[in-house]
């Protein structure tokens, strides 16, 4: 892997439990279709100012269950369209968790308790480390499965099938 | 010897072609796949993108539109046409609007066991009932399972949920998993495979095996799975299926990483709060609670059985003029039913507003969305907010008898004390 591993960003704050109806709303279901216009209201019903405030680079980190709910990809696809890095959480919701690595947006699992809001971070996606420069400490999160890193690192799974002209992931 | 498999194992081993175990990654055949109105366009884009705009297996490669069906807007008829588009070019099925629920059109129609199906939809997960294994994925793994004819698995480990007992009057399948998911949260499963199995199990219609299967991704898991019967045998024979009919059923001794026991003879009727499924209570502690909206259907309880238990309690009364009652068939055969059992006149003469078979008001999309601050009891699987349209909105969940003596009194009910 490369340096392109590394982002650094500050962080946005999220509890337990946020649903893909608080990341892509079921009201906006006509905006599917308009991705840029549908990630102008990412996660809007947990935060209604996040999409206005976040910035290339920066981190979504929240606590338990993140993404459940619904199979629509669209909510992976508008947090990383909105310019997020990487998503950190305590745990994810399975359908979430794999969309999000076909879309190329890094899931990380990790003790989010020990990050606040707004805080600096830099994660090195290679190595497994999460550097916390605002409280300078240092974070570990858990490995993708082997199959899931393949995916991200061709850039998701479109590219990977492209790539490989079909499955190459044993 | 071979180590013993629950039935995730040996249903995805079959289609791996190799024995596979709870922690293994594998690629498997995949028999039927499927997309909605709201996630197929995408999965249709991605394959463009792909350049591989082809079905592998034309008939058994589905396309609903349930979500937003008719279209309420330009947009989503769009989208609508790009689904019909892709039909014609690739002989892959097409489930118009009014035809019903994706999950219930599925196990009507297109999954047997033993099967693989993968769909664009978390609710997928319905035809486990059927000793299928069906599981939600996104837009993109159903496209390339579209395209190829294969998806990646990692073989879930499972929970088996054993069920004895009796259900007390009133008291319904519905109601233990509201309970079950209550007992070990919106997360307790992440990732496994539910099995259930018990002697109350092997009593259950059909009916009430897809309300449990239904509800498996509220536990956050993967798959909710049932081993094939008579119950099973019969279904398929009813619906012209006979011949597909496979026992499917765990080996004695396979591994589970957690055995659940639920005894269902003092299960009461049971009501998830807002905002989450798992925000769980007997209908007792909230009995009284003003009801804006009262919503019976979808792909949890909008079946011919569910439908029945509504028209008993609704028969010869009207809805409370201050709660209105949307009543949504949850497929055309559902609906064809209804008509001749006369259960359709019951609810209209009761003021129930009913809709064409699909998703109906579940998904905010349409034909029901909440007002600032509105209450509404629905007998759909989901009560997150914002899900009905509207994050100032307030869902409550229940079985349809709780929902239609709620529809009658204007306020949460115990059906026991209606009927």
């Amino acid at each position: 892997m490369t340096k392109t591993n590394v982002y650094k960003g500050k962080t946005f704050k999220f509890g337990d439990d946020i649903s893909t109806d608080h990341i892509a709303p079921g009201r906006l279901f006509h905006l599917r279709t308009n991705l840029p216009e549908l990630a102008k209201h990412v996660l809007e019903d947990a935060d209604p100012n996040f999409s206005k405030e976040v910035q290339k680079g920066d981190f979504v980190v929240a606590g338990n269950n993140f993404g459940l709910g619904s199979s629509r990809e669209h909510a992976p696809t508008i947090i990383k369209m909105a310019g997020v890095s990487a998503v950190l959480a305590k745990s994810f919701a399975r359908i979430f968790y794999r969309n999000a690595i076909n879309v190329g947006l890094p899931v990380l699992i990790c003790d989010t308790d020990k990050i606040d809001k707004n805080d600096l971070l830099e994660v090195d996606l290679s190595s497994g480390v999460i550097k916390n420069l605002t409280k300078n400490t240092e974070l570990k999160f858990a490995p993708l499965p082997d199959a899931m890193i393949k995916i991200l690192n061709d850039g998701g799974l479109v590219q990977h099938i492209e790539k490989h002209k079909g499955f190459n992931l044993e | 010897m071979d180590r013993p498999q629950t039935l995730a194992e040996k249903i995805i081993s079959s289609k791996a072609g190799k024995k596979v175990y709870a922690g293994d990654i594998t690629l498997v055949d995949v028999d039927v796949t499927a997309v909605q109105d709201g996630t197929g366009p995408l999965a249709v884009q991605q394959l463009e993108k792909m350049n591989l705009v082809k079905a592998a297996n034309p008939k058994r490669t589905v396309l609903f539109i349930d979500h937003a069906a008719p279209s309420p807007q330009k947009e989503l008829s769009n989208a609508h046409m790009m689904l019909r588009k892709f039909s014609k070019e690739t002989g892959a099925q097409l489930s118009e609007a009014g035809e019903g629920v994706c999950h219930q059109r599925l196990v009507e129609t297109y999954v047997n066991p033993g099967d693989i199906l993968i769909g664009a939809d978390s609710h997928t997960c319905t035809s486990g009932a059927l000793g299928a294994f069906a599981t939600g994925m996104g837009s993109t793994d159903v496209s390339v399972g579209i395209a190829l004819g294969k998806t990646w698995f990692r073989v879930p480990e499972t929970y088996r949920i054993n069920v004895t007992g009796e259900f007390p009057k009133h008291v319904y399948a519905k109601d233990l998993i509201l309970h079950l998911i209550g007992l070990i949260g919106a997360d307790g499963a992440t990732y496994k495979a539910l099995e259930f199995g018990g002697e109350t199990v092997d009593k259950m219609s059909m009916a009430d095996r897809f309300t449990l299967a239904n509800m498996a991704v509220e536990a956050g898991a993967k798959a909710g799975l049932f081993a094939t019967d008579k119950t099973t045998e019969n279904y398929l024979k009813e619906r012209g299926r006979g011949e597909f009919f496979k026992v499917i059923k765990p080996d004695e001794g396979a591994n589970y990483e957690r055995v659940i026991d639920i005894d269902v003879s003092n299960l009461e009727p049971t009501i998830s709060k807002p905002h989450t499924v798992d925000n769980t209570c007997t209908v007792s502690e909230i009995e009284g609670t003003h009801v804006d909206q009262v919503f019976i259907g979808t792909c949890t309880n909008g079946r011919i059985e569910d439908l029945e238990i509504a028209a008993k309690i609704l028969e010869g009364k009207t809805r409370h003029p201050d709660t209105r009652l949307i009543i949504v068939p949850a497929s055309k055969d559902v609906y064809i039913e209804a008509l001749e059992k006369g259960y359709i006149e019951t609810f209209v003469k009761a003021g129930a507003a009913v809709m064409a078979p699909g998703c109906g008001p579940c998904v905010g999309v349409h034909q029901g969305a909440l007002g600032d601050g509105e209450v509404c009891l629905a007998t759909q699987n989901r009560n997150f907010q914002g899900r009905m349209g509207n994050p100032e909105g307030f869902i409550y969940l229940s079985s349809p008898a709780v929902a239609a003596a709620t529809a009658v009194a204007g306020k949460i009910t115990d059906p026991r004390k209606v009927i």
